[in-house]
C-alpha cells in the first residue's frame, strides 16, 4: 500500500514537470510580455506633512497611469501612509520589503523619515528613491539610496546670492523650523551662505511644525530692521509666516528655502507672498512641451497646478521605469545598478543625472512671486 | 518692543484661556477630561472659516455658525461616547477618557477627509484693521479676542456660581447619586455642560482663525495639549485658574521667544508649569488634594 502510494506520487510528479516546461522558442525576445512589477510608495498622507504627501502620490499615480498605458511592463504601486512619522514610515517599509516583496521603494516624504527607512532598505538590498528629501547626507546613507529631489545645498545659495546682488542685502534675519531635518538643513545652508557672502545675521529665530503664532519671533525680527528675511520652512508654515510678517509691516524681500516652492504658497498667503524668492528645480511656466503636457494632464486629473513635489514624484517614477526597462528584470540588485547608471534623463524638471553618490546633478532656476504667480527672477 | 510683545502674549493667552475653559467645565462637572475638546475647537474653527472665507459672512454670523456647529458636535459627543458608558455603569475612571480619545482621532481624520490637508486661510474684514498707540500697533482682532475671552469667562463663572442651573451642575460634580435623589436630572446637567463647553470651544476656534489667519486640521492636537496643561496648571475645574493659567502660559511663551530663544518656547513654558506644580500640586487656583477627593 505504502509502495503504491509512493509510485503514484512519483508518476504525478513526472507528469507535472513535463507539463510545466514550455516549448523553447529561440526567436522570442527575452523580455517577458506583460510583467507586473510591484513598487512600494511611502508617503505622508495624514498628519502635518500630508499636504506634501498628497501631491507626491498624485505625481506617482499620474506617471503610473501613463507608463502602464504604454504597455510592456505594468507598474503596480503599493501605497503606504507614514503620517510623516519615523516609526510609521519604518513599519511601512518593513511591510513593503518583506511581505509585498516590492522591487523598489519610492519615498518616504520627509528627510527625517529617510534617516530610519534608508538604513533598512540598505540592509535588505532594496533600491529606494527619495523624491522629496532635500536634507544633506541622504544618499550617503548607503549604496541603495537615491534621490531626484534637489538638495538645499544647490538651490538656496544661488537664490540668496542673486537676491543680494539685486537688492543690495547687507543684513538679514533667519527664521527656521528646528524640529525637522529638512528645515534645519536648509537653515545650515542659509547661515553658511550668508556668512560666505558677508551678510550680517541680525537674529536667528526658530519655530516648530504646525505652529500658528509667529508674532513673538517676527516682532523681534522687525525690531532689528533687516534688509531681508531668510526663511527655511515648509510651505504650510511658510505661508503663515509670510502673512503674519506682512501684517506686522515687515516688507523686505523674503528668501525661502526649497519648501516654499509650491503654487500653494501663493494660494495660502495671497498678497503676502509677493516678493518671495526661491530656487527651484521645477518651474511650471517653462515653455517646454513635456512640461506643459504634464501640467495639463495634472490639472485635468486633480484640478490644481502641480507643485515641485508632484513634479519630482512624476519624474521619480519615470526614472524607476527607465531602470526597470534597462535591467529587464525586477531583481532588486540589478534595478539598483541600472538606476545608478542613468545619465542625462530628460524629465519635466529638465536634464537629470545621478552623480557617483546617487545624488542629484541638475541646474536650478531662481523664481520670484510677482502679480500672484511665480516668474523667473533676474 | 516690550509693549508689542506683551500684546502678542496677551492675545495668545486669551485664546488659551477660552480653550482651557472648555476643559475645566467638563472636568468640573463630570470629573473627566474631554480629550476630544481640541478637535471640537478645530471643527468650530473650520465652520467659521467656511462662513468667513467661503461666504464672506459678517463676524457675528461667523461666531454664531461656529458656536452652533461646535455645540452640535458636543451634543453628539455626549450622546454617543459618554452616555452609553454611564448607561452601562462603567465605573472605570479611564473609560470616558479613552472613548473621548477615540472621538478625537475620528474627528481629526474626518476633518482631513472633509477639508483636506494643510492650512486654510481664514479671511475676515476685521483682520487688517489696526490702530497705533504710542508707537505700538494694536489690531482690532487682538482687542476682540481679549474682550471675548474675558466676557466668556465672566459669563461662565456667573452661570456656574450664581444661578440655580449652575448650582445643580456643581451638585452633580459633588456627588451625582445624591444630586439625582434630590431631583437633579443628571443626563440633562451633563449634556448642558458638554454642549456649553463645546460652544465655548467653537468660539475659541474662530478666535484662533482670526488671530492667525489660518486654520488646519492639525490645530486641535497642539491647542488641546496646551489647554490640558493650562487646567492642570491653573487648577482642575477652576474658571479663574483657566483664565489666569491661559494668560500666564501665553505671556511666558511669547516673552521666552522674544527675549531668550524661540526654540525653547514650549520647553520653557512647560518647565515653568512643572515648577509651579512642585510647589502647588493642586494648581494655582485648585482646591487641595484632600478636598478634591470630597
Amino acid at each position: 500500500m505504502e509502495l503504491m502510494k509512493r509510485f503514484v506520487l512519483i508518476v504525478l510528479l513526472i507528469l507535472s514537470t513535463c507539463k510545466g516546461s514550455p516549448p523553447v522558442d529561440e526567436n522570442k525576445p527575452r523580455q517577458p510580455a506583460a510583467q507586473t512589477i510591484k513598487i512600494g510608495v511611502i508617503a505622508a498622507l495624514t498628519g502635518s506633512a500630508s499636504a506634501y504627501g498628497r501631491s507626491i502620490v498624485n505625481g506617482f499615480e499620474l506617471a503610473a497611469k501613463e507608463i502602464n498605458s504604454k504597455g510592456g511592463i505594468t507598474l503596480e504601486l503599493i501605497i503606504e501612509d507614514s503620517a510623516g512619522r519615523q516609526e510609521q514610515a519604518l513599519s511601512a517599509a518593513q511591510k513593503l520589503i518583506n511581505s509585498n516583496m516590492v522591487a523598489a521603494i519610492l519615498g518616504p516624504t520627509l528627510s527625517t523619515e529617510m534617516r530610519v527607512v534608508g538604513p533598512l532598505a540598505v540592509t535588505n538590498g532594496v533600491p529606494i528613491l527619495a523624491t522629496s528629501n532635500t536634507a544633506a547626507g541622504i544618499t550617503q546613507i548607503g549604496r541603495f539610496v537615491f534621490r531626484n529631489s534637489m538638495p538645499e545645498t544647490i538651490g538656496t545659495p544661488l537664490s540668496i546670492q542673486m537676491a543680494r546682488d539685486k537688492y543690495n542685502i547687507k543684513k538679514a534675519a533667519i527664521i527656521y523650523g528646528d524640529d525637522d531635518v529638512f528645515t534645519k538643513s536648509g537653515f545650515d545652508t542659509m547661515k553658511a551662505t550668508a556668512e560666505r557672502l558677508g551678510i550680517t545675521i541680525t537674529t536667528i529665530e526658530k519655530f516648530q511644525k504646525g505652529q500658528a503664532d509667529y508674532s513673538a519671533q517676527l516682532t523681534k525680527i522687525k525690531a532689528d530692521a533687516p534688509d531681508a528675511i531668510l526663511c527655511s520652512a515648509l510651505f504650510n508654515e511658510g505661508a503663515v509666516i509670510l502673512q503674519q510678517a506682512r501684517k506686522l509691516g515687515i516688507d523686505v524681500p523674503v528668501i525661502g528655502g526649497n519648501g516654499f516652492n509650491s503654487p500653494k504658497i501663493i494660494e495660502l498667503a495671497g498678497q503676502a507672498a509677493e516678493g518671495l524668492i526661491v530656487a527651484t528645480p521645477w518651474f511650471s511656466g517653462k515653455p517646454d512641451k513635456r512640461v506643459q503636457d504634464f501640467v495639463a494632464a495634472y490639472k485635468a486629473a486633480y484640478g490644481t497646478e502641480p507643485d515641485q513635489f508632484a513634479a519630482q514624484a512624476y519624474d521619480g517614477l519615470y526614472l524607476m521605469d527607465e531602470a526597470i526597462r534597462r535591467s529587464g528584470t525586477s531583481e532588486r540588485e540589478k534595478v539598483r545598478d541600472a538606476l545608478a547608471s542613468i545619465k542625462d534623463f530628460d524629465g519635466v524638471m529638465g536634464r537629470f543625472s545621478f552623480d557617483a553618490d546617487r545624488d542629484v546633478v541638475m541646474a536650478p532656476l531662481v523664481i520670484i512671486v510677482k502679480d500672484g504667480r511665480f516668474q523667473l527672477f533676474n | 518692543m516690550l509693549a508689542q510683545q506683551l500684546i502678542n502674549g496677551i492675545t495668545l493667552g486669551g485664546i488659551y484661556a477660552v480653550v482651557a475653559l472648555g476643559y475645566t467645565m467638563v472636568f468640573g462637572v463630570l470629573d473627566i477630561i474631554n480629550m476630544a475638546h481640541g478637535e471640537v475647537v478645530m471643527f468650530g474653527a473650520f465652520a467659521g472659516m467656511l462662513l468667513a472665507s467661503g461666504l464672506g459672512a459678517p463676524l457675528w454670523a461667523v461666531f454664531a455658525g461656529a458656536v452652533i456647529a461646535a455645540g452640535a458636535l458636543g451634543y453628539l459627543l455626549e450622546l454617543l461616547s459618554l452616555r452609553p458608558l454611564r448607561r452601562r455603569r462603567v465605573t472605570a475612571k479611564l473609560a470616558p477618557l479613552i472613548s473621548t480619545i477615540g472621538v478625537s482621532i475620528l474627528l481629526e481624520n474626518v476633518a482631513l477627509k472633509l477639508f483636506g490637508p494643510g492650512n486654510h486661510p481664514f479671511k475676515t474684514p476685521l483682520s487688517d484693521m489696526k490702530f497705533s498707540l504710542a508707537g505700538v500697533d494694536i489690531y482690532l482682532v487682538q482687542m476682540v479676542i481679549l474682550g471675548i475671552s474675558l466676557m466668556l469667562a465672566a459669563a461662565l463663572y456667573l452661570w456656574l456660581y450664581r444661578t440655580k442651573e449652575g448650582l445643580s451642575l456643581r451638585a452633580v460634580a459633588e456627588d451625582s447619586e445624591i444630586a439625582s435623589i434630590l431631583g437633579v436630572n443628571i443626563d440633562r446637567a451633563i449634556t448642558i455642560t458638554v454642549v456649553t463647553a463645546s460652544m465655548a470651544g467653537g468660539a475659541a476656534g474662530v478666535l484662533i482663525g482670526m488671530a492667525y489667519s489660518n486654520v488646519s486640521t492639525q490645530m486641535g492636537v497642539s491647542i488641546g495639549l496646551k489647554g490640558l496643561a493650562i487646567i492642570i496648571f491653573g487648577g482642575m475645574g477652576s474658571v479663574g485658574g483657566a483664565v489666569a493659567g491661559g494668560l500666564i502660559l501665553g505671556l511666558a511663551e511669547t516673552l521666552i521667544a522674544a527675549y531668550w530663544d524661540s526654540g525653547y518656547r514650549d520647553a520653557a513654558a512647560f518647565f515653568i508649569i512643572t515648577l509651579v506644580l512642585l510647589v502647588r500640586p493642586q494648581g494655582l487656583f485648585g482646591r487641595d488634594a484632600a478636598a478634591m477627593r470630597h
